[in-house]
């Protein structure tokens, strides 16, 4: 192994312009197909935290009486893993909502009666994905002195349909940036294969056998891919440090964003993956030179 | 061809025919060469000397009839097996085929590495067939930046470290001076000296009878047309 990979370091120098070429072209589609998972990764977090870290309101109906109140919340805590429960009564309700409305307090005075039903605030303590938040809603709203259950159902799963098409499309384009990639690395060991066609030449000459002829540049193409990888990644840090402050700080004032950088996880999965291109750019390349 | 022959026969051609787009090469050439002979293949530019060193190491097909090497039937080898074949040769070709960007040391290497012997072996056989050519200082240098002679003498070291059985060399002395010729000449004979069998084709008739001991093939026109001793 050794041998074979000081060989194709010594290759790499000696056909520096294409290998520095081919490297590049590894680690751009490398940072496109980084930097969709990143958007993807954050935007699935601050999706969630939108998801009011699994809140939801209970909205009670007006044959609801306090002393049902014992019987509801053990009816809601058996039907899952409740954090909090807090009962919100129509009055106090109606006390949030003058504050919140304290310019147009007027308006609320002109009411005869109170309109806002008695609420029960939960915080679920699984909240993985909108899914569960959903389900388990609906088995709340199933209750028979529940009239509703909001839990963002309205913008958010609107919201989540158009990224999850985003989503898709997303991966479309990694696809294509990765077939890009694998289609250039393709031609760069066809290349090479063909600047040394003397050297396999003169290698089968003298009894090499395809194994050996071949293993070099597999290395190569593992190499590339590797430092491809690692390129992007690279590059794609330096683009987060600079840019998520600048992103951070500009909306700060309007909401609480925290783009965070790749998991550990998925930049190994990155570099593994661009190295895998790498070695598969070289076999296809191989498998038609050498038939 | 009796029986004593034909169990020292190291090579063995029967009926060979090699063409190229109709035209032969070679005709119905029917050679035994014993193990340790040294063979002079003499004949003009065209005559089907390259040809028939070509088709002894595979480099091309026969067209017709067939060869055996050591016993083995070269139309029998299958394609991994080849390269176990050409590591019983020692090839030196005249435009040396040495792999420009690689040093005379890993040229040399090259063959035992494919061969996969260990790395400390490597180190200390090459450097002593090194040494026995004279371009033991010369070992970390590029091929482009040696002489005509030099490079053939890189050639052939590379030739010979594997040990080979058989030694195919091409016009071996074709693009040498007189002095860078004989020297070349000595190396190959020196090998045969060790028991070697040695191929060489040549047109340099004048070179090879003042120097070797052996069996001279003239061909001409593909066909073998004389074959004497050289004492």
């Amino acid at each position: 192994m050794t041998p074979f990979f000081k060989k194709a370091l010594a290759d790499i120098r000696s056909n520096r312009f294409l290998n520095v070429i081919t490297i590049f072209t590894i680690s751009l589609s490398i940072l496109v197909v980084s930097v969709f998972l990143m958007f993807f990764e954050n935007a699935s977090r601050i999706i969630e935290s939108w998801n009011q870290g699994g809140r939801a309101m209970i909205y009670l109906t007006d044959e609801f009486s306090l002393d049902m109140l014992p019987e509801i919340k053990a009816r809601i805590n058996a039907l899952g893993d409740i954090d909090e429960m807090v009962y919100i009564s129509k009055e106090q309700a109606f006390d949030r909502l003058k504050k919140d409305m304290s310019s147009q307090s007027a308006f609320l005075k002109t009411l005869k009666d109170n309109p806002l039903p008695d609420a029960l605030e939960i915080r679920m303590k699984f909240h993985n994905s909108y899914e569960e938040v959903q389900r388990f809603a609906g088995q709340i709203k199933a209750l028979e002195v529940v009239e509703d259950v909001e839990y963002g159902q309205g913008w958010l799963g609107k919201f989540l349909r158009i990224f999850n098409l985003f989503k898709i499309t997303g991966y479309a384009m990694c696809s294509m940036f990765f077939l890009i990639a694998l289609f250039i690395t393709s031609n760069t060991v066809r290349l090479a294969f063909y600047s040394r066609k003397l050297e396999v030449e003169i290698m089968r000459l003298v009894g090499a056998s395809e194994n050996f002829i071949k293993a070099p540049f597999y290395m190569e193409g593992l190499l590339q891919g590797f430092f491809g990888g690692l390129l992007g990644m690279v590059v794609l840090l330096i683009m987060y440090l600079t840019i998520s402050s600048g992103i951070t700080q500009t909306l700060a004032s309007y909401i609480y964003v925290d783009i965070r950088f790749l998991s550990v996880k998925m930049i190994l999965i990155i570099i593994l993956g661009s190295t895998f291109l790498g070695w598969f750019g070289c076999y296809l390349s191989l498998r038609q030179i050498l038939k | 061809m009796d029986e004593k022959n034909n169990k020292n026969s190291i090579i063995r051609l029967f009926n060979v025919s090699k063409r190229y787009n109709g035209k032969l090469a070679l005709k119905d050439v029917t050679l035994d060469i014993e193990q340790g002979e040294f063979i002079f293949i003499s004949g003009p530019s065209g005559a089907g000397k390259s040809t028939l060193l070509k088709v002894l190491y595979l480099a091309e097909k026969v067209s017709e009839g067939q060869i055996l090497i050591d016993g083995m039937n070269l139309a029998r080898i299958s394609s991994s097996r080849l390269p176990f074949l050409r590591r019983r040769f020692g090839m030196v070709f005249q435009d040396f085929k040495l792999i420009p960007n690689r040093t005379v040391y890993e040229n040399v290497a090259l063959v035992l590495e494919a061969a996969g012997e260990k790395p400390s072996y490597i180190r200390k056989k090459v450097m002593h067939v090194l040494r026995t050519t004279g371009m033991e200082k010369k070992a970390k240098a590029l091929p482009p930046t040696l002489s005509g002679g030099e490079q053939q003498r890189v050639a052939v070291a590379r030739a010979v470290v594997g040990e080979p059985s058989i030694i195919l060399a091409d016009e071996p002395t074709g693009s040498l001076d007189s002095k860078s010729a004989q020297m070349v000449l000595d190396f190959l004979m020196e090998y045969h000296k060790k028991g070697a069998t040695v191929l060489v084709a040549s047109h340099n008739l004048h070179l090879l009878e003042s120097n070797v001991r052996g069996r001279n093939i003239e061909i001409k026109d593909g066909i073998i047309e004389r074959t004497a001793t050289m004492l």
